[in-house]
């Protein structure tokens, strides 16, 4: 996969993402970056299962939120050293994906999408009402939990850091999987799943898989990012507002795509970050993404993917 | 005993209510495959027209109920030529975001303009004691005005020409079409009815309880629950749908603490998801 250009640029860009903010040594500026990544690799894992295999899993923040919860348990109440907690966390809710992704995902279209509603309202519920892990007040991170990552100022870099390593791991993730025989399969199951199951896909098997998959990275992010909180709490954690502005940001980058996903996710960020600091646009800020997002479904729902590869089709062979 | 017994006519009295919000869902869904993602907002707005009518006019506030159903309808139709018709025949993700924008604009305007502080509009109504419980009056009559909304929407569908349309309509579009319905006009039509049904919920809701600008959020995803259980698509179901909802909610509250209710109702949910897909009612009629 290494021999074409695309992967290095993503590893470049990685780079300079991460190194951007460490030698300007800009705190303000590591924070904005910081939250665009996490969202960056939600709607990237996303894509997986919208673009791909063309599942629309509106209860994607459950993995997110899962992951927090398993990993600040881990590192507050057992001691855990942190990697090991947030991997653990991941692998956990990866599992726990696959488990449910077999009994969900023998439901399409709308019935899966009001399926995953369900799953995360049922699960926020359950941790609102489970006081190992704080019930409605959460989980506070003990200012100690961060010595062992050489003190508070230090931490913050480190899951920074990791943070950016995660979203170059996302992007590489999503298109390894799309150049192999796997996404291929994916993407005949998103354009017509019967056809595709009477070629010989696996159809059953692929969806759980990718649904596993596209819980991974998420659940591990929530770790790193909560720890980096130092708090979580149930609405917090699984916000369905939240899981709904990541398909927003998908839609707006373009599914199915690359690179589209994160462009979507980066811009989305910084406009949102851009109207709850403008003076005027701070009470009218979901009026306006709620406007915006209007427009790309009705007039560009290729997203911005979409109407580049439309408008000049050449940059399709090295845009994706 | 007693007190099981009490608790479960209550629920079933709200239960009613939750029925009338999801009829307005499914209504929707079963004539045009698109799920209202704006259902608990409309839902919100019904719950303000009561406080506006009520506190700010000062009028009686059953008064509210025509308000919403004559505002609710061209407010829905409104809304369909706005962000639904050009989603008809497209994947279900596009109506679903369109109908999340306007979710998302409705609520940004409602927090400008109501704040999210809780609202509470006291409606006097004297209650009905048996055998040392008493039952809310206001309860009651809102669960006899669902009745009748639910009854009056079956003479529409059943009993008139534009109700007969919009079967057609969701039976077999195409087929209808050719037969000489207009349907583009059918389809704004059920929408504006879907809608009207979501805010007189969200009203008589509102004589029950109180409310803020993001309760509609809560009583959306009751809807989708009560919506599932009654089978998508069918508005009778859908009634008996939020009774039974209701019937779990009032069983479950003596036994259990009150914040465990709502991880019953969801288990339930995504269980009768992947169980009867066509609702329970469906599947005990086979």
């Amino acid at each position: 996969m290494w021999r074409r250009a695309f992967p290095w640029v993503i590893a470049s860009a990685a780079l300079l993402y991460a190194l951007v903010p460490y030698f300007t040594n800009d705190v303000q500026l590591r924070e904005s970056l910081l939250l665009a990544a996490v969202y960056i690799i939600l709607a990237s894992n996303l894509n997986l299962v919208i673009g791909y295999a063309g599942y629309v899993n509106f209860g994607n923040i459950v993995f997110f939120g899962l992951g927090g919860y398993i990993c600040l348990y881990l590192v507050n109440d057992l001691q855990w050293p942190m990697i090991l907690a947030a991997l653990t966390g991941a692998a956990g809710v990866s599992a726990l994906a696959l488990l449910f992704g077999l009994g969900i995902l023998r439901l399409r279209g709308a019935f899966f999408a009001l399926a995953t509603i369900g799953v995360n309202a049922a699960i926020q519920q359950l941790v609102t009402n489970f006081e190992p892990w704080g019930g409605a007040t959460g989980i506070y991170l003990a200012i100690d939990a961060y010595e062992p990552l050489g003190g508070p100022m230090q931490a913050l870099w480190t899951t920074y850091l990791l943070i950016v390593g995660l979203m170059a791991a996302s992007l590489l993730a999503s298109y390894a999987i799309r150049n192999s025989k796997f996404g291929l399969g994916l993407i005949a199951i998103g354009e017509n799943e019967n056809a595709a199951a009477v070629l010989g896909v696996p159809t059953p098997l692929y969806k759980a898989l990718i649904y596993s998959a596209s819980a991974f990275l998420p659940a591990m992010v929530g770790g790193l990012y909560f720890f980096k909180s130092g708090i979580i709490e149930p609405g917090g954690a699984f916000s369905l507002r939240t899981s709904i502005e990541t398909i927003v940001m998908v839609m707006l980058g373009g599914s199915g795509t690359i690179i589209g996903p994160a462009l979507g996710a980066f811009l989305y960020e910084e406009l949102r970050g851009y109207l709850l600091t403008a003076e005027a646009f701070s009470h009218f800020q979901l009026v306006i993404a709620g406007a915006f997002l209007l427009m790309i479904v009705m007039f560009v729902p290729g997203g911005l993917l979409g109407f580049v590869h439309r408008r000049w089709p050449r940059t399709r062979r090295w845009l994706e | 005993m007693v007190g099981i017994l009490a608790s479960v006519i209550d629920g079933v009295l709200v239960g009613s209510v939750y029925g009338l919000a999801a009829m307005g869902m499914t209504l929707i869904w079963g004539v045009m495959n698109v799920f209202n993602l704006a259902h608990g907002p409309i839902i919100m707005l019904g719950m303000f027209v009561l406080y506006l009518v009520a506190t700010a006019f000062g009028l009686p506030p059953y008064a509210a109920i025509p308000a919403t159903i004559i505002f609710g309808f061209f407010f829905g139709v409104v809304l369909y030529w706005i962000a639904v018709h050009r989603m008809i025949g497209r994947p279900e993700l596009m109506s679903l975001l369109s109908t999340f924008a306007v979710n998302m604009i409705l609520i940004g305007l409602g927090t400008a303009l109501w704040t999210t502080s809780p609202y509470n509009v006291a409606v006097e109504m004297p209650g009905v004691t048996w055998q040392g419980y008493t039952f809310t009056g206001t309860h009651i009559v809102a669960a006899a005005l669902a009745a009748v909304i639910a009854g009056l929407l079956y003479l529409l569908l059943y009993r008139t020409r534009i109700g007969k349309a919009i079967r057609a309509v969701a039976n077999n579009r195409e087929a209808a079409e050719l037969s000489g319905i207009p349907t583009t006009q059918v389809l704004s039509f059920a929408f504006g009815l879907g809608v009207a049904l979501a805010g007189v919920s969200g009203t008589l809701i509102a004589t029950l309880f109180p409310f803020t600008v993001l309760s509609g959020e809560i009583y959306q995803l009751k809807s989708f629950v009560v919506t599932v259980l009654g089978g998508l698509g069918n508005p009778a179901g859908a009634l008996m749908g939020g009774i039974a909802l209701g019937l779990v909610e009032g069983l479950a509250t003596p036994f259990m603490p009150v914040s465990w209710i709502p991880i019953v109702e969801f288990g339930l949910f995504v269980l009768c998801l992947i169980a009867f897909p066509r609702g329970i009612f469906f599947a005990l009629k086979r």
